[in-house]
């Protein structure tokens, strides 16, 4: 069976939330991916939208932001942004999703500046709910295309702590959970060893570890075991289709 | 009680003035009152501090169109697009002015406009510990939680309490009783700290209405310093069970204001030569009719029955 890339991103996104997992959902790419987890073996995830939404079954039409008409409709509960991203800091939130413009060796993500801060070289949005999830989510999942200029060695700014420095300097600075996985367009990357650096999991398939290397602005080591990702089973890609009826991500 | 019924040009040059902090929405990316952001533009406001967590484009158009010295929020930008270009434009080359920057993230923002609506002197977070909003943004502290045995590091978050909230509802009666449904991002915080709220009314009711379902009241009408009637004052934002959203008048901005000239374009044919929200309907015409949602998906009946 054939799938796009996107498809094969939307998948590992999927097999990243547990059945019963409460989930901050995020927009595009990650909805698609809640969606396929609940229908195929996540039926009881949860999902969480900072604007004040919760929801079981995703919306039924496409959104263009999580605020949108389709998202409140049938909602499980349509409330303040206090009480859905207080469940964060009350430790009920198991995973997040979020994006970003660069992420460095030891997952910490900028969405803010590039450059100086006093006069920055390009002027990013900013966090807005994405510092929350990084800080306070037990499982962090960053989804990003794997360019050379967004995997640096070092973020010029730390919107969403990764582990930092690495090593214990996020549990240092008060906080728990942390990066779980990275899923790019071309692999997926997992932090390991006590240095808690991101390595190489698996390479997704078409694509090779050299190249996945040049990619990257670090000296990416490949994880003991490094595998081929698996790609989207029967199962999966028939979800899928069921959501994504338009062929958005085909 | 006080009739608080003005047209939009009133109820801004009467409760905003030059320097101010205000909040032009609060619900993240629905219910923005773009209808209030033209007129701030049009009476030409300046030096504002804008708050917001996310308020779409709304900031970036006051920011291009000079009426922004400070930004203070989460997140600018434009849903649809991605970056905002008058906010890069200013931030990396000070055009058309420079804008200082109070980084905040969503929780941090939703914490100090808390703290502004009790009355607390700051509220203690463990969000954006090892974050670098923390450090960019002096007003942060960072302290030990005292009633912890073990060293518990946490940000202490000033409060916030802006000049003016302006808010759209779904309906309000003529003395600013309000209801909202849908989610409601920050908009009841930031309808209680700030000192003065004006109300987009899509709708205007009865004042029995409003008393009948009194859990729905998002704010009561004496904390209200005015209620415009704008139906259709939030587009291109959506508003639950009133308006989609406009997609496409998103990307068409984020599209002509990547450059200074197609901004100021923008500005003149959407804002400057429009007078007011009467002619702006008028001029989206068939675009806003098509917006409407015209079905009805009624909640179940709420009752209040005392016998």
């Amino acid at each position: 069976m054939s799938y796009s890339t996107q498809e094969l991103m939307i998948v590992a996104a999927a097999r990243e939330i547990a059945d019963g997992d409460v989930v901050f959902v995020g927009m595009r790419l990650p909805i698609v991916a809640y969606g396929v987890a609940r229908l195929t073996h996540a039926p009881n995830a949860v999902g969480l939208f900072e604007c004040g939404i919760v929801r079981y079954a995703p919306a039924g039409a496409v959104l263009y932001t999580m605020g949108d008409p389709p998202n409140q409709m049938g909602a499980a509960w349509a409330t303040g942004l206090i009480q859905v991203m207080g469940q964060l800091q009350r430790g009920r939130v198991d995973a997040g999703f979020i994006g970003g413009a660069e992420i460095d060796r030891f997952g910490n993500i900028n969405t803010s500046y590039i450059g100086d801060i006093a006069k920055p070289r390009v002027k990013l949005p900013g966090s807005g709910g994405a510092a929350d999830i990084a800080a306070m989510a037990k499982r962090l999942i960053a989804i990003m295309n794997h360019q050379k200029r967004r995997f640096v060695e070092k973020v010029d700014y730390v919107t969403s702590p990764g582990f930092l420095d690495g090593g214990e300097a996020r549990s240092k600075a008060g906080l728990g959970g942390g990066p779980a996985a990275v899923i790019t367009d071309r692999c997926i990357l997992r932090p390991h060893g006590p240095r808690k650096e991101l390595h190489l999991a698996s390479v997704h398939p078409g694509h090779n570890v050299d190249e996945v290397r040049g990619h990257t602005g670090w000296d990416l080591k490949p994880l003991p075991g490094l595998a081929e990702t698996a790609p989207p089973s029967r199962a999966e890609l028939a979800a899928l289709h069921a959501i994504d009826k338009e062929g958005v991500w085909r | 009680m006080k009739d608080k019924l003005l047209p939009l040009d009133r109820a801004i040059s009467e409760n905003l003035g030059p320097g101010d902090a205000v909040v032009l929405g609060a619900c993240l990316e629905p219910d923005i009152p773009f209808a209030a952001t033209y007129e701030i533009i049009r009476q030409g406001i300046g030096g504002l501090n804008v708050i917001a967590p996310i308020s779409d484009a709304s900031t970036d158009m006051l920011i291009g169109a000079g009426c922004v010295a400070e930004v203070t929020g989460a997140w600018v930008g434009n849903v649809s697009g991605g970056l905002g270009h008058n906010y890069r434009r200013a931030l990396e080359d000070g055009e058309p002015g420079p804008v200082i920057v109070h980084d905040h993230s969503n929780f941090s923002l939703a914490m100090a406009l808390l703290a502004g609506a009790h009355g607390m002197p700051y509220v203690p977070l463990r969000s954006i510990l090892g974050s670098d909003i923390a450090r960019s943004n002096p007003a942060f502290r960072r302290a030990e939680n005292p009633f912890s045995e073990a060293r518990e590091p946490v940000v202490l978050v000033p409060p916030l309490q802006p000049d003016l909230a302006v808010l759209p509802v779904q309906r309000a009666d003529r003395h600013g009783n309000a209801h909202h449904w849908g989610s409601a991002g920050l908009i009841q915080e930031s309808a209680l700290a700030a000192e003065k709220v004006i109300l987009l009314a899509d709708e205007i009711v009865d004042a029995e209405v409003i008393a009948s379902d009194p859990s729905r009241v998002l704010i009561p009408g004496y904390l209200v310093a005015a209620v415009c009637h704008l139906p259709g004052g939030a587009h291109p934002s959506p508003m639950t069970g009133r308006w989609r959203r406009d997609n496409q008048f998103f990307e068409d901005y984020h599209r002509v204001s990547r450059t200074r000239d197609g901004f100021l374009d923008w500005l003149r044919e959407w804002v400057l030569e429009v007078p007011d929200h009467a002619a702006y309907q008028k001029k989206l015409s068939q675009r806003l009719d098509d917006l409407r949602i015209t079905g009805t998906a009624p909640a179940a009946i709420t009752s209040y029955a005392v016998a």
